[in-house]
């Protein structure tokens, strides 16, 4: 069988935090349309694995690949197909709703991008759009930040515990935003504790692959 | 880069080291006392100075390894940043406090052949001006490997700082001496051009080379500690160390 | 996608005018700054005017130094909180590009009114009348300069204990060639004039060695803050 290069290919990954090991040998591939639910204690490196997998960080061994190609090699031209919401919201306080999406179609999408009235519209936040950000709720700021996802229209989503602040309802909103993703060919890697329920989704336990004597 | 594999390379280069350590020790002791023989005793006095002139033995060489340490240091960690060789990671953060106190030596003697020199202990001679910005920079260096707990996260942020130090070290060298020489007749400068005597430039080379040979043994002593420190986790020092205790 | 990439140094840039004016308290304090300090010198020196024209240029230039070095402490810090600063390195143009549009709107907001307010402070420094305008090209040479450099030890020192003052303690060794230089440009045009354009010529050429270096390398900086 040759090494099946999917979309998204991760072979023998390791991370480290500081001098200790997180996790070691890990290895999956994504094709498109898939998408993962990475879970795992508390410490695991979930989040240093995502920051890993989205360019942000180095890890200590191994590589991911992108469309065939290594990531650390292919720089900007990664990043520019990867949408990254992680623990920090990424919304500055002083700029209103919109201004923010606005900033970020400016600064983060080459060539067309949806009208932003529209994506502030579909996460809910309309009503809100003309006050700074600082003024929104722990969920509406959450749903803000992941209005970026629909701004950006980027073929990969790393997505850290997205589902953080969010009512009942916004949590089935972003499933089906996540499912309708993988069925326009996207990719998605997903932590989180929270149960949610997307058709198709797969599963990956970290802890199976944490710190195996070298 | 397989050679310097991250986790082979510190043990083995641990190993080399420990030998080497002696070997270097010995020769650093041979040349500063054959070097402070002919200094103190073989070298004639200055007909203008007499025997004060003889701290240059000691001064001259520390400035000239206060300036070689930065080089060395920040080729190290440049090293270390773009392969991602811990090894020289590790090399670089050891030189750094060498390199400090050779600057700091370099001030305090000055300073004090400042004394009998000009009247004062302390002159903006362009060469201890551009020493003091010089110790700034180690400091600066030292603070940030000190204060980001992540090893790896402090040498790469410092290599980037000991890069910006070396681009910087000759404009802030020839601006402090342009400035001096605006603001100061040109007579007052320590060493001026006055004719260096065989008879005092033996004596200046194997303490230049003693000096070198310490830094050499010291930084060897410092990252063999250094390693330990990092692979504290690893079995190898684990075994170590139990086996020593 | 030339345009592209012009078009996203233009909104860092505007975003970065539009934070800090509804944040007018951070832009101000460091102007205030420059103004206390240089006013805290005939305090303590005596305000006997040749004394004070003397030591004006250094006590402007230092005053400007540190000024700049304070308003450093925001030049990332709230991008860095509110995880901007992370999003930023996903965009899919070149950091090093982004973060000059970003240091460039920082300067506009700090130096260059800097720069614009030290007449006032040169009256009551009781500098020369013929040495202000060089005072002022200086400072709107050399602050760029400043800030530019800057930059990397703010970028390096994200998230870290103390990064206050650290980044103090890292810049300022930097900054003594643009201050040896600055203040020599203005004493010189104080004094006898002719040697101020050469002082002035070398701060251009500061200028253009940090344009070329610094933005890559507070990337690279920013990168390893961030990793």
């Amino acid at each position: 069988m040759s090494d099946a290069e999917g979309l998204l290919a991760v072979r023998a990954l390791a991370c480290v935090r500081g001098d200790r090991p997180l996790f070691a040998g890990l290895s999956f591939t994504l094709e498109a349309g898939e998408a993962l639910h990475i879970r795992g204690p508390n410490g695991l490196g979930k989040t240093t694995l995502l920051r890993a997998l989205c360019g942000l960080s180095r890890p200590a061994r191994g590589e991911v690949r992108w469309r065939g190609a290594r990531v650390s090699d292919l720089g900007e031209e990664f990043t520019a197909e990867v949408a990254f919401v992680g623990h920090l919201n990424g919304i500055q306080g002083d700029l209103t709703a919109r201004e923010n999406l606005e900033m970020t179609k400016r600064i983060f999408v080459r060539g067309a991008a949806p009208d932003v009235r529209a994506v502030l519209e579909r996460v809910g936040l309309k009503a809100q759009s003309a006050r700074p950000a600082r003024y929104l709720s722990q969920g509406q700021k959450r749903r803000l930040a992941l209005a970026r996802l629909l701004v950006l229209r980027r073929p990969l989503w790393v997505l850290d515990e997205p589902f953080t602040a969010l009512d009942v309802q916004s949590v089935a909103q972003l499933s089906s935003v996540i499912a309708e993703h993988m069925e326009g060919g996207g990719v998605a890697l997903v932590v989180s504790h929270q149960a949610f329920t997307v058709p198709g989704i797969r599963d990956l336990e970290l802890a199976h692959y944490g710190k195996r004597r070298a | 880069m397989r050679f310097l594999h991250k986790y082979g390379a510190p043990k083995r280069f641990y190993r080399l080291a420990g030998r080497l350590v002696p070997w270097f020790a010995a020769i650093t002791v041979l040349l500063f006392v054959s070097g402070l023989y002919l200094g103190l005793y073989w070298a004639p006095p200055d007909y203008q100075q007499g025997d004060a002139y003889r701290i240059m033995f000691v001064h001259v060489p520390n400035a000239w390894m206060s300036m070689m340490t930065y080089v060395i240091m920040a080729a190290f960690a440049a090293t270390g940043y773009v392969w991602n060789v811990r090894l020289a990671d590790m090399l670089a953060k050891a030189s750094a406090p060498l390199g400090a106190s050779f600057t700091l030596t370099a001030l305090v003697t000055g300073s004090l052949w400042g004394k009998p020199m000009w009247g004062t202990w302390w002159v903006w001679d362009a060469r201890l001006t551009s020493e003091l910005v010089l110790f700034f920079l180690y400091i600066g260096y030292m603070a940030l490997q000190a204060s980001i707990d992540d090893p790896q996260r402090a040498a790469r942020a410092s290599a980037i700082l000991a890069v910006i130090g070396v681009i910087n070290i000759p404009i802030i060298h020839y601006s402090v001496y342009w400035w001096h020489t605006l603001h100061q007749p040109a007579s007052l400068t320590v060493t001026g051009q006055p004719k260096i005597y065989m008879t005092m430039l033996i004596p200046l080379i194997v303490m230049s080379i003693a000096f070198l040979f310490f830094y050499l043994t010291m930084l060897l002593v410092r990252v063999r500690s250094e390693i330990l420190l990092r692979e504290r986790h690893s079995d190898w020092v684990r075994k170590l160390v139990g086996a020593a205790s | 996608m030339k345009g592209g990439l012009l078009g996203a140094m233009r909104a860092v840039f505007l975003r970065e005018l539009l934070v800090f004016w509804r944040r007018s308290t951070e832009v101000m304090s460091s102007l205030v700054f420059f103004v206390m300090v240089t006013t805290l010198f005939p305090l303590a020196v005596g305000p006997e005017r040749r004394e004070l024209a003397l030591i004006a240029p250094g006590v402007l230039w230092v005053a400007a130094l540190l000024a700049t070095t304070l308003s450093l402490n925001h030049l990332f810090a709230s991008d860095y909180q509110d995880g901007s600063l992370e999003q930023m390195l996903m965009s899919p143009y070149p950091l090093s590009a982004l973060v000059l549009a970003k240091v460039a709107a920082h300067w506009v907001l700090t130096g260059l009114p800097l720069a614009l307010l030290s007449p006032l402070l040169a009256i009551q420094l009781a500098l020369p009348m013929k040495a202000v305008a060089t005072l002022v090209i200086s400072l709107v040479l050399g602050t760029p300069t400043l800030t530019l450099i800057g930059a990397v030890p703010a970028a390096l020192t994200l998230g870290v204990r103390g990064g206050g003052v650290l980044v103090s303690l890292l810049v300022l060794p930097l900054y003594t060639p643009v201050l040896i230089f600055g203040a020599e440009a203005v004493a010189a045009a104080a004094g006898q004039g002719f040697a101020s354009v050469a002082h002035l010529s070398l701060l251009g050429a500061f200028l253009a060695l940090a344009l070329t270096f610094a933005p890559w390398a507070s990337a690279a900086a920013l990168r390893v803050s961030l990793d």
